[in-house]
């Protein structure tokens, strides 16, 4: 018998403007000692669906329209709130995606570990107390004896996430639900994150459901996969039947979007747009202190109509680089020549006649869009201040902008926060085309996205970087996705370039073991072998 | 941290010497003068009074002259009673003012934080709208209002508690307390409801609903600390107001704290008197603003760590 057994589960949220049904009658188990994983793009209701089984969705608005959950013979929609907290942290616990807001800043983590025992078990201080710091040992936390009084923002993302998982871990559940535990995280440590839930999990035997919009990331550890769209189940099965013979358009889709090739390598013009010479970024700490060297002498060149790839992890002074070329950020010392200019020199006048043609896009396109202004006032704004367009012509400025990046022209009047993710980044993305750049740097332009619309924008910039003849950047701490687009790639480690080849080199014969080591990372790397 | 608050300190140098130089010039620009009363005095004997207050002396000296006792902490004698001191009239209606704004800011503490935590468990239904609507009327209503019709209620139709005095009748506290803290708990609960409205909607109170907790501990464990910090730091200057405001109150019930002293004094032109009571209460008002701060942040582990460092 299964662990968990959901059947027909439908879950709406009655809001002002009607029903809105999330999960539409679903039906999956989970085995004991095996991994469920549920994969989905943002609103396709697989997060609802696991947080409606343990009273974990606000109602009202949250309704549960039907359907039976059966946990060890007990249907969990039918228990009461009192039963239910007695499952909740001792039997079902759950690990979320961002590490950085689900540990209680207030409270240190030793607390927030023991928090769940001393609740369900009734024990002393003392054996909760041996308890955390066993865990926190067994989730790779080093030297617990001096971290556990320690509260989370003295932890890094990786460390915090294990801290969560500890934190899960601590009543022995018979089931772990992990809501997109890695997303936030860098490639390297989700690798390493992956890599503990599967050990984990298997050491205990226990079922995990894992919740991901990423099929890559669950390649390696899932062995039944479900498939969610709109609120239903589109296609289940074994990990083998998913990747080598799925059956649905939506789930071919899915893998389509995993990118797995390396750009060709296109014989053109040797001529650079850009040169970097001896780069330092340095940020002061304060007197006495050592200032932190973000960028540390970093040199290289990106030709004219090349795409050069930037990889590292966070703190690795990659996204500083694109913010020192554009004079975002003081740069220390060195050079930055743009077309024959050094860029470090200029000043006021020259230097917004300089921005005209750089610009750049980012990682977060909700927070880099003005929420009070419409998407016409956010494309017009460039155009009429460069003096692109004059007040007469603008209007049809702005529509080819929407043509070009793909966006109807009916939405021209609508505002950021009624476009999904994915679509603010082709606002975003027009914006920075309105002043007709040579150059743009894209600091993770897709890291924020669901995988299947990061391959559509992915396919736009492309596209779009051909017919504008762009020459650009692109910053990303993940090797799958810039090997897909970049000519060149550098490997950046601690504000220092390791490495650097085209994409076909790096991952055929990468020579540092840094770069082996990110290569490593990738998820799914399985699929490709 | 020693750093933090030293910097504090200095900087509330000038603002006090700010305060005390417009209070001592406005003062003086009013008309009349300490000893112009019904009661006509000679000529000489007005003489011998300014002089012995050194009101003969000009201006400008008069001015640097009060700023040279008080950098040794005189703050003069009153002119008004005479043969006694500011220093020693402060010193007697302090504790009295001290202790009622005390009081109420423990009855707003206790109202206030309690309707805005009540209300923000559930907001927009009536267990929010309720308190939040007494909130409000409790901001609008002035406290020469609310006094009065406290005393007709409970002091004279009901007669549960005594209308006037300061500790001779048991009970004579409560209704002066309540009064002049009602406002404050308006503010106090507006401040708590929108503090722990903003907590509870954080991750980290799903991860501790997720863990099972019952709801009274995640509300009182792991909202209540981050929810309040806007609360604790609007207590050092409601105390200060509470110090200054309390005059209203006091007259109403016939408390002999300072802040009657204080309207007094500007009354009778007691300079000194108006001058002392000034440097004093702003003061406080610049201490008590700089302890709430300290609070505040001490109670947010990641502010506590960057002053331990320094």
């Amino acid at each position: 018998m299964s662990l968990l057994e959901v059947q027909d589960l439908a879950v709406s949220f009655v809001t002002r403007n009607g029903t809105n049904t999330a999960v539409d009658g679903i039906s999956f188990g989970v085995e004991l000692g095996k991994i469920t994983a549920i994969i989905g793009e943002s609103g396709s209701g697989k997060s609802v669906a696991c947080y409606s089984l343990l009273g974990l969705v606000p109602m009202p608005p949250g309704r549960i329209d039907g359907g039976r959950a059966l946990f060890e013979g007990r249907d969990l929609l039918q228990l009461g709130e009192s039963e239910l907290r007695k499952i909740r942290g001792r039997d079902i616990a759950m690990i979320f995606q961002d590490p950085m807001t689900c540990l209680n800043p207030y409270m240190t983590i030793g607390k927030q570990l023991m928090e769940p025992l001393l609740y369900h078990h009734k024990v002393t201080g003392e054996v909760a107390r041996a308890r955390a710091l066993e865990l926190l040992e067994e989730v790779g936390i080093r030297d617990p004896e001096s971290t556990i009084d320690n509260f989370p923002h003295q932890f890094s993302g990786g460390m915090r996430q294990r801290v969560m998982i500890a934190m899960a871990l601590i009543n022995e559940p018979k089931l772990l639900i992990a809501d997109e535990p890695t997303t936030a995280l860098d490639v390297t440590i989700q690798a390493q994150i992956l890599k503990l839930i599967a050990e984990l999990q298997h050491k205990r035997d226990i079922g995990v459901i894992f919740i991901s919009h990423d099929l890559a990331v669950v390649a390696d550890i899932a062995d039944q996969i479900v498939v969610m769209k709109q609120g239903k189940i589109v296609e289940t099965g074994n990990r083998e039947g998913i990747f080598h013979n799925a059956q649905h358009p939506y789930t071919k889709k899915l893998l389509a979007a995993i990118p797995t090739d390396s750009k060709q390598a296109r014989p053109g013009t040797v001529e650079p747009l850009i040169r970097v010479q001896n780069l330092c970024t340095w940020f002061e700490q304060g007197k006495g202190k050592e200032p932190v060297k973000a960028v540390n002498n970093v040199s290289f060149d990106i030709n004219r109509g090349e795409v050069l790839g930037l990889v590292g992890e966070s703190g690795s002074g990659k996204s500083t680089i694109g913010r020192s070329i554009l004079r975002l950020v003081h740069v220390t010392s060195g050079q930055v020549m743009f077309d024959g200019t050094d860029v470090t020199a200029l000043h006021g006048g020259e230097l917004k006649h300089m921005r005209r043609r750089m610009q750049m896009i980012f990682q977060d396109p909700f927070a880099s869009l003005n929420p009070r202004m419409t998407v016409y006032d956010t494309l017009a704004e460039p155009l009429l201040l460069h003096g692109i367009e004059d007040r007469k012509s603008v209007a049809q400025g702005v529509l080819k902008l929407m043509d070009d990046v793909g966006l109807a022209r009916a939405f021209v009047r609508k505002y950021p926060h009624e476009f999904s993710g994915g679509q603010r980044q082709r606002i975003a993305i027009g914006r920075a085309l309105a002043t007709r750049p040579e150059f743009i740097v894209a600091d993770e332009p897709v890291s924020a996205l669901d995988v299947t619309i990061q391959a559509q924008i992915l396919d736009l910039m492309q596209q779009l970087g051909r017919e504008y003849g762009l020459t650009m950047l692109f910053v990303s701490h993940d090797l799958a996705v810039v090997r897909h687009l970049a000519d060149r790639i550098l490997v950046l480690y601690k504000g220092e370039v390791v490495e650097q080849g085209t994409g076909t080199e790096l991952f055929e014969s990468p020579q540092q073991a840094y770069t082996q080591r990110l290569l490593q990372s990738i998820p799914g790397r399985s699929l490709h072998a | 941290m020693w750093r933090f608050i030293s910097l504090r300190l200095l900087q509330a140098i000038p603002v006090i010497l700010v305060v005390i130089t417009v209070t001592f010039f406005l003062v003086r620009i009013a008309p009349g003068g300490p000893f112009d009363s019904e009661k006509a005095v000679t000529r000489e004997v007005k003489a011998a009074l300014e002089t012995q207050y050194k009101l003969n002396l000009p201006l400008f000296q008069q001015y640097t002259a009060y700023l040279g006792d008080l950098a040794h902490g005189d703050l003069g004698p009153s002119f008004k009673y005479p043969g006694r001191s500011v220093n020693e009239l402060i010193a007697a209606g302090f504790p009295v003012t001290a202790e009622l704004g005390f009081y109420a800011l423990l009855v707003a503490l206790c109202i206030g934080g309690l309707a805005g935590i009540i209300a923000a468990l559930r907001p927009n239904t009536a267990q929010d709208y309720v308190p939040m609507s007494l909130a409000m009327i409790g901001i609008c209503m002035p406290s020469f209002l609310l006094g009065p019709l406290l005393v007709l209620i409970f002091g004279i139709h009901l007669d549960w508690l005594p209308v006037s005095g300061w500790g001779d009748i048991p009970g004579d506290k409560i209704l002066p307390a309540i009064t002049l803290g009602a406002g404050y708990a308006a503010y106090i609960a507006r401040l708590g409801r929108a503090g722990m409205l903003e907590v509870l909607s954080q991750d980290y109170i799903r991860t501790a609903r997720a863990k099972g907790l019952p709801e009274w501990q995640v509300v009182l464990k792991h909202s209540l600390r981050g929810g309040l910090i806007p609360v604790v730091a609007f207590l050092g200057p409601a105390f200060a107001g509470l110090l200054a405001g309390s005059f209203v109150v006091e007259t109403i019930f016939q408390i002999p704290g300072l802040g009657r002293f204080y309207v007094q004094a500007a009354f009778n032109r007691d300079y000194t008197m108006i001058l002392g009571t000034t440097v004093f209460l702003s003061v406080l008002i610049v201490l008590f603003n700089l302890l709430s701060d300290i609070l505040a942040a001490w109670m947010n582990p990641r502010l506590r760590a960057q002053f331990g460092n320094n």
